[in-house]
């Protein structure tokens, strides 16, 4: 039985497999460098897996160069070998090799890591997330606790709050993110009302559209998307900004220093929130009316029309409920995004998970309390 | 130094990760002025034991005692009292990246002390210059190597002028130049301020230069190995761990080629 691949002009390695006995005779010539050891790899290990023999012999005195793909052909070699229970050995090897291919012989590789989490069942995983989901909401009632608690703290000692801190927070929570808010609030006022436009002008109802509009941006939508463009843009930030503080041991260095991070770095993030939302809302409404107004105008409405429709169907109540919503969203978001800031473990992408994670959380605690609004807002009959 | 009491008592101190135990029941003290060193390889529980000194991790088991006041069990005041003896310099130097140097030092004054603004920055440009960067106090961290962010977080950490300075690894990562510097800090301030240190770090020239006492921990024992001046445990000690350590020797199998014959001469 022998076995020979096929001469190849560009990969001049080559093994030739003979069986004498129960000793298989391998001999190596060549090139084993990558592409060399490409090429006869699989032929190799399929002659050395077939079996039949006990003890295998590698003739290496051909070999004319050989790296790290020909120290893991043999290496494989050997590993195939001994699990077809038979010895196996290298001959003639050039001493530059060898010294090359005893760097890593004498070791045990293991086929994958034996590690006891790779080994749990289905009850010990079920477990184990549930576990987590506990602890999640246990941090996260904790992190409620303790931010309700400095914010009270702050209300009786004014000076004890940074308040560089949240006017820079304000800033960039706020005002630079003016234009995105007034460009989404236009254009969605002006979405809105040219589709239910379309849909009421059948019924010769566009008269009803700034109606509808005022309602639903003032008491819906406002709240709503501010609260999930603020937990795109700031909750994320929040929790990227102090999840990177976090890796580089700075909320170590502060709670050192005796500084509380929620005081230091918490607060004026929710602090400027607090302050920022409504008037982010109030922005987000205006640019919708205006959106609005364009639409009702193109359709030949005189101005007054629109502001008056829409001002006699608000009511204050509605006004303020949205407000209030908004108020909670902010609380919500720029909280979760702290919380997952501190929550950050080791490494770059821990960063980039809380981010993610903030973000993602935001928007579910802001559908939750919207619809627990809504059921509220009913019952009071707002 | 015979009669004085330790600044820092450590007692059977456990400490660890979950439910993985890095160090295991240790006990020992600092004295006021020395120049502290705890050392050991990598992953033998240094900056672990550092962290559970300072408070910012809560030990298993064990007390940490500074001047006789218990830091482990303290709440509120009492521990913001102790907290307030010692400094931190951390591995990267944890510096707030969006404050300048002089901003940084000035933090801790600014948060504890009333001293009139004026008053604030000097002390603060005091503490810089102290630290020789006297010249890049308006810079932030972003724009500094990593030697000068572990002399301004040291200058940061001396703010408040605190009795004992807890340095982790202030040699790694950087050159051996300012390794050096480092080390003429160190010895500077321990000698003209009579600042007590706790270093935590595996160099040995430095060791050599500064230490007046270390302990050494091992990763497979949990526990102290050796304790004592570093030159007499290198020129002296019959422990395995220390020569280990001292002599550079590395533990790494050696290749024994009797048992795996990788290559015979001739068929």
């Amino acid at each position: 039985m022998a076995h020979q691949t096929p001469p190849s002009p560009h990969f001049d390695a080559n093994i030739n497999a003979t069986i004498a006995g129960d000793t298989l005779r391998l001999s190596i010539k060549g090139h084993l460098d990558a592409p060399g050891t490409t090429h006869v790899w699989d032929p190799a290990v399929a002659t050395i897996r077939q079996g039949g023999f006990r003890h295998a012999e590698a003739d290496c005195s051909r070999i004319e160069y050989m790296d790290g793909a020909g120290v893991a052909l043999l290496l494989k070699l050997r590993e195939e070998a001994h699990h077809s229970g038979a010895s196996f050995e290298l001959h003639n090897l050039r001493d530059d090799y060898k010294q090359l291919v005893e760097l890593t012989w004498d070791r045990d590789y293991p086929d994958w890591e034996d590690q006891t989490k790779d080994r749990r069942g289905l009850t010990e995983a079920l477990g184990a997330a549930t576990g987590e989901v506990l602890n999640g909401i246990r941090e996260m009632i904790a992190f409620t606790g303790e931010a309700t608690a400095i914010i009270c703290k702050t209300i009786r000692h004014p000076s004890k709050v940074r308040w560089k801190d949240v006017l820079l927070s304000c800033l960039a929570v706020g005002v630079d993110s003016l234009f995105i808010i007034v460009l989404i609030g236009f254009l969605m006022g002006l979405i809105m009302s040219f589709q239910s436009a379309i849909t009421l002008q059948r019924f010769g109802g566009e008269i009803f559209v700034p109606n509808m509009l005022g309602l639903v941006m003032f008491r819906e939508m406002g709240p709503l998307v501010t609260a999930i463009l603020l937990a795109a843009r700031s909750g994320s930030a929040f929790a990227a900004e102090i999840g990177t503080m976090k890796i580089n041991e700075e909320l170590d260095a502060l709670t050192t220093m005796g500084l509380s991070p929620m005081r230091f770095l918490v607060v004026p993030k929710l602090l400027s929130s607090l302050t920022m939302v409504p008037l982010m809302i109030i922005f987000f409404n205006f640019a919708s009316l205006i959106g609005g107004a364009v639409v009702m105008l193109s359709m030949g409405f005189p101005l007054v029309t629109f502001t008056s429709r829409v001002f006699t169907y608000l009511s204050f109540a509605g006004f303020f409920s949205g407000m209030l919503k908004g108020l909670v969203f902010a609380v919500l978001v720029a909280g979760v995004g702290c919380l997952r800031g501190m929550q950050t473990r080791s490494g770059a992408s821990a960063v980039g998970m809380s981010t993610t994670s903030a973000v993602v959380s935001g928007i579910v605690m802001i559908a939750f309390a919207d619809g627990i609004f809504a059921v509220i807002y009913y019952y009071l009959g707002i | 130094m015979n009669e004085a009491q330790p600044v820092i008592k450590v007692r059977n101190l456990t400490c660890g990760y979950d439910d993985t135990v890095v160090v295991d029941d240790v006990s020992f003290d600092v004295m006021p002025g020395e120049v502290f060193i705890i050392l050991g390889g990598s992953g033998c529980g240094k900056s672990t034991l550092l962290k559970n000194m300072i408070g910012l991790y809560e030990p298993m088991a064990g007390q940490v005692f500074f001047d006789d006041n218990e830091l482990t069990n303290a709440q509120g005041d009492q521990r913001d009292r102790i907290i307030r003896k010692f400094g931190v310099m951390y591995q990267m130097g944890a510096l707030f990246g969006s404050m300048s140097l002089l901003q940084n030092v000035m933090l801790p004054l600014e948060e504890f002390t009333d001293l009139p603004r004026e008053a604030m920055t000097m002390v603060a440009k005091s503490k810089l210059a102290m630290v020789n960067l006297e010249n890049a106090m308006y810079k932030l961290p972003a724009a500094l190597s990593g030697g000068m962010k572990k002399r301004a977080a040291i200058a940061r950490a001396m703010a408040l002028d605190p009795q004992i300075l807890f340095l982790d690894e202030p040699g790694a990562g950087l050159d051996p130049i300012s390794s050096a510097e480092l080390d003429e800090l160190i010895l500077k301030l321990s000698k003209t301020l009579g600042i007590t240190f706790v270093i935590v770090t595996h160099e040995l020239d430095s060791i050599y230069k500064t230490a007046d006492r270390v302990i050494m921990l091992d990763k497979d024992v949990k526990k102290i190995v050796a304790e004592g001046d570093p030159k007499v445990l290198r020129d002296t000690s019959d422990d395995v761990f220390v020569k280990r350590f001292f002599h550079r020797m590395p533990s790494l199998k050696p290749t024994d080629t009797t048992k795996h014959p990788v290559a015979k001469q001739g068929t």
